[in-house]
């Protein structure tokens, strides 16, 4: 993995190497390097399975950071590309050209954090929500209690028992003396 | 080389179909959301040629929960009951990976006894999970009967995991930590008792179903899977090893204590459904043989479980992990990112059936005929929650 890392570090300004076990590294890419660091790990450093493509909210900082997940089958480990978008203007060179599956995730990232793939294919089309219109909900500012609150009511005709003084009441209507 | 008339197809454009609904010659019709065979709603929505699938759109959401979102919101522990609702046939290995990358990134170290009993989770939550597949899969090219029998014999499974858990469906064993249990008094004995009318049971599957006329004429050829498919489109598990493809976790990336088994890699080369029903088939052998080996290095202390600190207050440490472990349908996977607060950062969960049942089913639908959609989509052993969250 070090070899590797060092390789890399020659040709790509690769930052915030973390090697978190054996086989799993992480490191930080810039966004305008990402789709050509991915592509020459897929080609040449057999990296050929993508894992995952997700993304985390530091609301707190201001950005998105993208997750490319790969794993190399040769050697059985996997490289984590993390990649930082600004939050305000959240838009990522597409890779669906590399992975059929990439378009997927890429969909659901659009839908799910508002983050922009353009070119890549149905990225426009909602995934998992239908008809939503509220802000994308993985978002750390969506507030799912509140929402919830706004478009839901309490069904009425319930009411909540204290189960001991219910149970003694259905059992005892007299009284249990 | 066969070069059938495709007059009648619609012409293709950039490796697309050009389909003009106007023409009255295609039907737009909407396969699902119900599916007997996949546990789990997703819809098809199919454009036909007469009865062949032209263009085919996966549409998912109709299991949406939000498990990732809520456990945002959640502590460390409260987690732990949730994950195991992301997969009701199979939720042994939610469990087990979120208890895994929680304990990396808090240091935590499991005992011995808790890895193997963690081991003997999962490889019963296989077979039940086989063994719901296999129901579906027969069901699907008309063979009904064997899903009953089937079902059933999941259902002594989930007796075992009753006794073992105290529940039938959601275990919630694996805690972070170790196991809730160690295996109660004569849990051995019933456990074999079990495994021999499993054995019973595939022993006549394999001729009523295996050797059916039926199932050969219509999976045989079903569903190519193609080498230079397999990194294309991220399959794995079954659906790569019946191509020819030797990949398994438990081998390649031994976790827990696998690397102590003798066990070799299932692998078919007709990469068709029926290669990967006789890949499935073959695991269940595999992990009854795997279940029997386990059993009998389980050590007897009382060591099961690693004091946790107060779960109420419980920080973990910043950082980012990722974890994966063979389930049915292969590669499962848990990212965390931790922030150093007593709520996870995030936690992605990877399943399976997010490439298999969107891009790949997709891919592989068209040309195929309507009657044999149901049997393609099983032979993938698609699970729509995992895709969705």
């Amino acid at each position: 993995m070090n070899n590797l890392i060092q390789r890399l570090q020659n040709r790509f300004p690769i930052s915030a190497v973390h090697q978190q076990r054996p086989d799993l590294a992480f490191c930080c890419v810039d966004t305008k390097q990402a789709v050509a660091l991915i592509t020459h790990l897929r080609d040449y450093e057999k990296f050929s399975h993508l894992v995952f493509l997700t993304a985390v909210d530091y609301i707190e900082q201001g950005f998105f950071q993208l997750t490319y997940l790969l794993h190399n089958y040769t050697r059985h480990c996997d490289l984590g590309l993390r990649v930082r978008l600004d939050r305000e203007q959240a838009t990522m060179e597409s890779i669906h050209h590399l992975w059929e599956q990439a378009a997927t995730y890429q969909r659901e990232l659009k839908e799910m954090f508002g983050i922009d793939f353009p070119g890549s294919p149905r990225v426009d089309e909602s995934f998992i929500l239908e008809g939503w219109d509220n802000i994308p909900p993985m978002r750390r500012d969506f507030d799912t209690k509140k929402y919830s609150e706004e478009t839901y009511f309490p069904r009425p005709g319930r009411q909540t028992n204290d189960p001991e003084n219910y149970m003694k009441a259905k059992l005892y209507p007299e009284g249990d003396a | 080389m066969f070069a059938p008339d495709r007059s009648k197809y619609p012409e293709m454009r950039d490796g697309k179909p050009v389909i003009e609904l106007d023409s009255q010659k295609y039907l737009k019709i909407w396969q699902g959301p119900q599916h007997p065979g996949v546990t789990g709603n997703m819809s098809l929505e199919l454009t036909l040629c007469g009865d062949e699938v032209v263009d085919c759109k996966t549409h998912v959401g109709y299991l949406h929960r939000g498990f990732e979102k809520l456990m945002e919101r959640r502590k460390f522990i409260q987690c732990f009951p949730i994950v195991c609702r992301i997969c009701v046939p199979e939720p042994d290995t939610n469990e087990y990976l979120y208890a895994a990358v929680v304990e990396e990134l808090a240091g935590i170290e499991i005992p011995e006894q808790a890895q193997w009993l963690r081991m003997l989770n999962l490889e019963m939550s296989r077979l039940t999970s086989f063994l719901m597949w296999i129901g579906g899969q027969a069901g699907a090219f008309g063979l009904g009967p064997i899903g009953q029998w089937s079902v059933t014999h999941r259902d002594y499974m989930l007796d075992l995991f009753e006794e073992l858990s105290g529940g039938r469906i959601y275990h919630m064993y694996m805690i972070p930590g170790g196991v809730r249990n160690k295996l109660p008094d004569g849990f051995a004995q019933r456990l074999e008792d079990t495994l021999q009318k499993v054995e019973k049971l595939l022993g006549e599957i394999e001729k009523v179903m295996f050797n059916n006329v039926v199932l050969k004429m219509r999976a045989v050829g079903l569903g190519l899977i193609t080498t230079d498919m397999i990194d294309r489109f991220g399959i794995v598990g079954p659906n790569a090893r019946a191509a020819g493809i030797a990949r398994d976790v438990r081998k390649d990336n031994p976790y827990l204590h696998y690397d102590q088994l003798d066990f070799e890699i299932v692998t078919e080369t007709a990469a068709d459904a029926y290669a990967r029903a006789r890949v499935r088939f073959r695991e269940m052998f595999q992990s009854i043989d795997l279940i029997r080996q386990i059993m009998k290095n389980i050590p007897d202390d009382d060591h099961y479980h690693t004091q946790l600190p107060n779960v109420l207050h419980w920080k973990i440490p910043a950082g980012e992990t990722y974890q994966r472990a063979e389930s049915t349908r292969g590669e499962y996977g848990y990212y965390l990112v931790t922030d150093g607060s007593g709520y996870p950062r995030r936690i992605y969960v990877r399943g399976p059936s997010y490439t298999h049942a969107v891009a790949l089913l997709e891919h592989m639908a068209v040309n195929t005929n309507i009657a044999d959609m149901a049997g393609l989509m099983v032979s993938l052993h698609t699970y729509p929650p995992e895709i969705e969250r």
